[in-house]
């Protein structure tokens, strides 16, 4: 099976630590993986904003991009959750975004987003991972991000009266000496958002800052998760206001020691 | 005009005391909400046959609506038709003017506030005194509800006790609940005992029986409808359900969502005037066949009004109801906002993280965020677009199709690392306003690819 990589905007920019923990996990778990160029943005940020027609372009480039793989692999949930259910809409006209006119994949040989996995979806859920070799002798605070759970379902929504279930703690587990643990409303947004972040600062300011003190509350020394958008959000707010919080990325959990 | 959200809400998290209480106390009743939809087992069957029920309803709407107004006339009651607000109010005066009405009890009835009832009666010589709790202290106050269900929620016991004082002569500085919820109904007693019509809303109007469903949790509704001799109701046409069947899938999600009780204390079927008596039922469309017409937002109409959705909502429990302009607030609100009028309410829709948490929350599963999505992809042809998205948009656009301009980008973003703090941290920068900037890396991920070096960081470690 060859794999394509998918490396979101600001981890290329921000963090590529985490695109690299990911490239390193896939080639020790033998997946035959492959960094196809140029890569830039799914499009996310514009059509959240109400701009699909700015992210088409995007969704196209990326379509054709990833056209000779059989699965794409990214490190973040909220983009791999873009890609699976906004394109084929936005490809397809792309003037609403309704889930509904999700139709029309004849005419729009749009196909990346029935190929497009998170990374732990990709292990849970295709590799079915079973062990790894990693030593990770910490407390860390799993970060449930909104678009892991609700679109994803990463997890088991606390709204929802279905089994309890965390396929990011499952993995987290096969990591030896790891303790994980979980905030206080555990899936609460962290209030990024995308735009929202800029658009309405003083709201995703404060839940921000509350989100961080719940995740400090559990007593974590690392605050995890699979969108690194949410931890960069969280980061600057714990940056500023002098909190003693570390972030990482789930990938780089998993592919410790390796 | 009112602020937009955005503005509202920064103004409201200043007092930061009394936000936090707002934010605790509706996470408190989600948390109930919570442990009730648990302790059902099939609640999600629940959600899935709820939605299904309104579904079906709202595509078989005619004929509906047609069996619940045969059913309630041949039990008694008189059936109208108002197609907007002006005839609904208009239609609720000649009745109350037609029996010589002086004053008029209410219960709580949101679509009464969406057609602005109260004033248009005032303005008539109507004497009308709202009974339920919240509703009251409101209309003593001059204010609107903040919340569907809980529409006082914003105000702290030590506000309401200071305006009983005021209005209602209790004992200075003294703000316990219970003496004050006396002080309530001692007053609202004697407005019972002096009304000469009694209006409330409707849950539910059952097609089948020509039932009225009322649930409530302080009787009022009840109390008004007793000692009447006429009894108004007015009912949007998305209320009617088929049968007692759908019934009772609806009254096991309502009060659950809404409150986090099992059942709301009071659930009463009005089935026909007592009597003597008369009882009007008004079916109001008032915009509903509109949004019936738009497949994007019909889901709107199988909206139970539990509230669910703002007690979820963090953007609603971190700004309270005033910050929105539509007089509901909260993921529901701005979709009823918007189909109502786009230009006043577009204001109200960065008020969402896109979190989904309303979605899975909703017992008749609205697609409430999608919703949301969908109206802002609608707002730039309305002309009615943030300018400033609009242009972060257009430049992430350049970006993101000009690989060559976004390699140079990445390349020199880490200059911004080490830049004076006022060019990076200043008014345009909205980011940094309360957080530091993401930490560009020395070397970005494609460029670390293309000199081979994340391949040999792998090779390294083998």
């Amino acid at each position: 099976m060859r794999v394509g990589l998918f490396i979101p905007c600001y981890i290329n920019a921000a963090y590529p630590e985490v695109g690299i923990a990911t490239f390193k996990l896939l080639e020790h778990l033998g997946v035959d993986i492959d960094y196809p160029l140029p890569q830039t943005c799914c499009g996310q940020p514009m059509a959240n904003a109400g701009f699909e027609t700015s992210a088409l372009p995007l969704a196209r480039r990326l379509d054709a991009l990833f056209a000779p793989y059989e699965r794409v692999v990214t490190p973040s949930a909220s983009c791999a959750a873009f890609i699976r259910i906004h394109h084929p809409a936005i490809l397809a006209g792309g003037d609403t975004g309704s889930r509904a006119k999700n139709q029309t994949e004849d005419e729009h040989p749009c196909h990346t987003h029935e190929k497009i996995v998170d990374l732990c979806e990709f292990l849970h859920d295709v590799l079915r991972v079973t062990a790894l070799p990693g030593v990770f002798p910490h407390r860390v605070s799993i970060h449930n991000s909104c678009h892991g759970v609700r679109e994803l379902r990463l997890s088991s929504a606390s709204e929802l009266n279905i089994p309890r279930y965390s396929k990011i703690a499952a993995l987290l587990a096969l990591v030896r000496g790891i303790d994980i643990t979980e905030p206080e409303r555990p899936d609460e947004c962290c209030g990024f958002g995308g735009m929202f972040a800029v658009e309405v600062p003083a709201v995703s300011a404060c839940m921000g800052r509350e989100k961080v003190r719940r995740h400090l509350a559990t007593g974590a020394e690392y605050i995890t998760g699979a969108d690194s958008s949410c931890l960069m959000h969280m980061q600057g707010i714990a940056r500023r206001e002098k909190l003693p919080a570390r972030f990482i990325h789930v990938a780089q959990i998993l592919a410790s020691g390796l | 005009m009112k602020d937009n959200y955005p503005k509202a809400a920064a103004r409201f998290l200043r007092d930061a005391e009394r936000a936090k209480w707002h934010d605790d106390t509706l996470w408190m009743v989600r948390q109930k909400r919570d442990a009730n939809a648990r302790s059902i087992p099939e609640w999600e069957q629940l959600r899935h046959l709820a939605s299904q029920i309104k579904t079906h309803t709202l595509l078989r709407l005619d004929h509906y609506l047609e069996q619940f107004a045969d059913s309630a006339a041949a039990n008694g009651i008189t059936v109208h038709w108002a197609a907007d607000a002006v005839e609904h109010n208009r239609l609720v005066l000649e009745i109350l003017q037609s029996a010589g009405v002086k004053k008029l009890v209410k219960s709580k009835s949101m679509l009464a506030e969406e057609c602005h009832l109260n004033p248009y009666l005032q303005a008539a010589g109507i004497e009308v005194v709202e009974s339920d709790l919240g509703e009251r202290i409101l209309q003593l106050a001059g204010q609107p509800p903040s919340h569907i269900v809980m529409p006082a929620i914003h105000l702290t016991r030590q506000a309401v006790g200071k305006l009983f004082e005021e209005k209602l002569h209790t004992d200075p500085g003294n703000s316990d609940p219970t003496y004050l919820t006396r002080a309530a109904r001692r007053h609202l007693r004697q407005h019972f005992l002096t009304a000469d019509a009694a209006m409330t809303g409707a849950n539910f109007c059952v097609a089948d029986s020509g039932d009225v469903v009322v649930c409530t949790n302080e009787g009022n509704a009840d109390m008004g409808v007793a000692l009447a001799p006429l009894h108004v109701v007015s009912a949007g046409i998305e209320k009617v359900i088929p049968d007692a069947g759908a019934l009772a899938v609806y009254t096991r999600l309502l009060a659950r969502s809404a409150t986090g009780q099992p059942v709301t204390a009071y659930t009463t079927h009005h089935r026909a005037p007592r009597p003597g008596c008369q009882m009007h039922v008004i079916l109001v469309d008032n915009g509903r066949t509109d949004t019936l017409a738009n497949p994007e937002h019909a889901q709107t109409l199988k909206c139970l009004r539990c509230g669910a959705c703002m007690n979820t909502c963090p953007a609603y429990r971190h700004a309270g109801g005033y910050a929105y302009s539509y007089l509901i607030p909260g993921p529901i609100g701005m979709q009823l906002g918007m189909s109502r009028d786009p230009r006043a309410h577009a204001g109200d829709i960065p008020a969402c993280s896109l979190c989904y948490s309303c979605n899975d929350a909703c017992p008749a599963k609205v697609d409430l965020a999608d919703q949301t999505y969908r109206w802002r992809q609608q707002l730039d042809s309305m002309h009615l677009a943030s300018a400033p998205k609009k242009l972060i948009s257009r430049v992430l656009r350049l970006l993101f199709t000009s690989p060559k301009l976004y390699e140079n980008v990445l390349r020199l973003a880490p200059l911004v690392n080490r830049l004076p703090r006022f060019l990076v941290y200043n008014r345009l920068n909205a980011w940094g306003r309360d957080r530091e900037m993401p930490p560009f890396a020395g070397e970005s991920f494609t460029r670390a690819w293309k000199r081979g070096k994340v391949k040999a960081s792998r090779e390294k470690s083998k």
